[in-house]
């Protein structure tokens, strides 16, 4: 049965589109775009007005934690989809950082089809580079992609051996796999639970120095570079990250980067309060790397903007800071708080939803992402006006772990269609 | 009128005239322990739990002679005898403790942030005796009073704090109270254990031992942790001692009546030469002395209303 979404601004920035047009969806897939379409007697099942309405290419987070299998009492494919679509999103990214890890053909088979049978969005695994996420066995990566892995990293995780990555990055070329690079000196790094800096001093907790992920960052690039296979960089969190990205691409170097939002919506004074919802890998920064992040959102160094949602329950929360896990959830966030850098004026709104589009698309090289006709009828329909308040009990995923708990959020997601079928409105 | 609030977690939440409130009802309560019978009634029917997930004699030792001198019901939890080692979070510890209705719990523990935690859940006091590298403000509160027993105020003196100070809560609160009290604080230590962003703290870092006492009226040293030198903040005792260690030769930039403290336990003749630590020069033992004091006082400004 047909959808026509009528008088809605679609915008589609791999198209350049940005006017108030109609879309007509059809068995799954967006059949015409176009000026006061007409679609034949009895056609059209359903309508949308989306009148004062954003009309954009279902969001894809290309950075997530779904938990399942394994810590099912945080997240499960199921919980975390529910959140991906009531965020607007309709592709998720899962990292492979699960109980069992996802590391086999066996893991990936359970995940694809668990979310065949549960999840209301597109829900594509990510693997892991080596075994267990050890760093020193390269994992099955060919049998992975035939199972249905779209790309491969140890996030959580970095790789240490410097000889690992290059076989990985290698291994991974052979079988045109996507790599993403989660940047971390272990060693540098080591008992840190907050940036180091100046809160980091008054706070007297360890601190984890801009430098243990700027070394690897840069080292990455450098085996990128010999072995002649892209990298993505995972949640970049300092100026100095988004420096050495900027200078590669300067020299026409092949790699993607991607930062959160609470990377450009909070600094590491949050953390003052000991609250463990300010606690996550890598930690907040200063206003100096919040700045550089949007300067680097602004002029491209930084290609998309993820979530990394990572659910946690109480058990792993409501402890001493030290001793609380790192990670917080922002499926049903990121949107509204990517929006205020519209409202800033450090992204255009096309640019902005370019990072949550296209560019993660690309990144995962999918065919998805762009409002054409043919294309996969996955449309997010935004109200970039709508003010809500986040609240515990309203939120879709399991786990309630985020710093932005009571606070005023504007724009969101009032339709999320996936294949052609609603999987979230907001008003049912 | 000058009070406290429900908690004391750290000298961050608290203001000169509140730091002044606290010195000075100290100085009555110390009138208290040189009596010969030394008790007072004023925290009658009251009950005081000092709970302690990490070793202490002094400290320990000073909250539970405080409590006894001012009359309440004092109990020791130490974390190696309680359910602590049956898994027990600091949560649930604190929610059943509260259930047997203390007015004040005396938490020391190794997280920065544990007394912040269990003040915002439990409706009784909570006194911080150290959390982690972050505070320890009655130590500082003590020092103050000692220091001040001695030059009559703190504004204008220039105090030096040497040693590991990435590591110890007791350099954060007593910068902060330092500050807070007009005087002027130098820090000095191997780079190795001095955070990089000291100076934003509103100090100046003297790396140099010889350089930054000089003309100082007051020297904390503070306690080195012998395996910090496994994970090479320091290369040896030796070297350390050498260099980061107080002896004569290197006091004599000092001026002459120059105060030496040291919040304990000393190793003798790595921070402080022996000679020096039996030297009139060195009021450790008056600063253990003062800690009853500051800690009835504190006791009595919390709970004693």
């Amino acid at each position: 049965m047909a959808l026509l979404i009528r008088n809605g601004r679609v915008i589609d920035p791999a198209s350049s589109t940005d006017e108030v047009l109609d879309l007509l969806v059809d068995d799954g897939t967006i059949r015409e775009i176009g000026k006061d379409i007409v679609a034949g007697e009895g056609a059209v099942a359903d309508e949308i007005d989306a009148s004062g309405l954003v009309v954009a290419p279902g969001l894809i987070d290309i950075h997530t934690h779904l938990r399942e299998p394994g810590e099912e009492y945080k997240e499960t494919i199921q919980t975390g989809s529910l959140a991906a679509a009531a965020g607007g999103f309709t592709s998720i990214a899962c990292m492979a950082n699960t109980k069992p890890v996802n590391d086999n053909a066996a893991v990936t088979k359970f995940i694809v089809e668990t979310a065949a049978r549960e999840a209301c969005v597109n829900v594509l695994p990510v693997a892991a580079i080596t075994k267990g996420l050890k760093g020193e066995h390269l994992a099955e990566i060919g049998e992975l992609k035939e199972t249905g892995a779209v790309a491969l990293s140890d996030d959580g995780k970095t790789i240490a051996s410097a000889q690992v990555m290059r076989l990985g990055l290698e291994y991974a070329k052979t079988f045109s796999m996507p790599v993403m690079c989660h940047c971390q000196d272990e060693e540098l790094s080591a008992g840190g639970v907050m940036n180091e800096g100046i809160p980091s001093t008054y706070l007297g907790m360890r601190g984890i120095p801009p430098l243990s992920e700027e070394i690897i960052v840069a080292r990455d690039i450098a085996i990128s570079e010999w072995v002649g296979h892209p990298v993505h960089i995972a949640h970049v969190s300092t100026a100095g990250s988004v420096r050495i990205l900027r200078e590669a691409k300067a020299r026409g170097v092949r790699v993607t980067a991607e930062t959160a939002p609470h990377y450009f919506t909070l600094t590491d004074e949050a953390v003052a309060g000991f609250s463990t919802s300010t606690k996550m890998y890598p930690p907040l920064r200063s206003r100096e790397d919040v700045e550089a992040i949007k300067e680097g959102l602004r002029d491209g160094t930084l290609d998309v903007i993820a979530s990394d949602h990572a659910p946690h329950s109480t058990l792993e929360k409501e402890v001493e800071f030290d001793k609380a896990a790192f990670g917080i959830i922002g499926l049903e966030t990121s949107l509204a708080l990517s929006l205020e850098l519209v409202r800033d004026s450090v992204l255009t709104l096309s640019q902005l939803l370019g990072k949550m589009t296209i560019q993660p698309a690309r990144v995962l090289g999918l065919d998805k992402g762009s409002l054409r006709a043919g294309a996969d009828a996955d449309i997010t329909i935004i109200d970039p006006e709508f003010e809500y308040t986040v609240e515990a009990h309203s939120l879709q995923s399991k786990s309630k772990n985020t710093p932005f708990l009571g606070r005023q959020l504007k724009g969101r997601a009032v339709y999320t269609i996936v294949g052609g079928k609603a999987a979230f409105s907001l008003n049912p | 009128m000058v009070m406290l609030g429900k908690d004391l977690l750290g000298i961050h939440d608290l203001t000169p005239d509140q730091i002044s409130l606290v010195l000075d009802t100290a100085l009555s309560m110390k009138e208290v322990s040189a009596r010969e019978i030394k008790k007072v009634p004023t925290l009658r029917g009251k009950t005081v739990i000092n709970l302690f997930y990490e070793p202490s004699t002094r400290t320990r030792t000073s909250f539970e002679l405080a409590g006894k001198r001012l009359s309440a019901d004092v109990i020791n939890i130490s974390a190696g005898s309680s359910s602590v080692v049956k898994g027990e979070t600091l949560e649930d510890t604190g929610r059943n403790l509260q259930a047997m209705n203390p007015d004040l719990i005396v938490l020391r523990h190794a997280s920065a942030g544990a007394p912040q935690l269990l003040a915002k859940m439990l409706p009784s006091s909570i006194i911080n005796a150290g959390d982690g590298a972050h505070e320890h403000p009655t130590q500082a509160l003590l020092d103050a009073f000692t220091i001040r027993e001695r030059k009559q105020t703190l504004q204008g003196l220039t105090v030096v704090i040497a040693g590991d100070i990435t590591h110890s809560r007791v350099a954060r609160s007593n910068i902060d109270l330092l500050l807070k009290m007009g005087a002027t604080v130098r820090v000095c230590g191997p780079r190795t254990m001095v955070p990089l962003y000291i100076e934003k703290m509103g100090v100046t870092f003297v790396p140099r031992l010889e350089e930054a006492i000089e003309g100082a009226d007051v020297i904390m040293m503070l306690r080195i942790q012998m395996e910090r030198q496994r994970g090479s903040l320091f290369p040896s005792i030796r070297e350390y001692s050498r260099f980061f260690g107080l002896n004569r030769e290197k006091l004599k930039h000092a001026r002459d009546d120059v105060l030496i403290m040291h919040p304990g336990p000393v190793n003798r003749g790595v921070e402080i030469s022996p000679e020096l630590l039996d030297s009139p020069y060195t009021i450790i033992l008056d600063q253990v002395t003062n800690g009853v004091a500051i800690r009835m006082a504190l006791m009595y400004l919390l709970i004693g209303k």
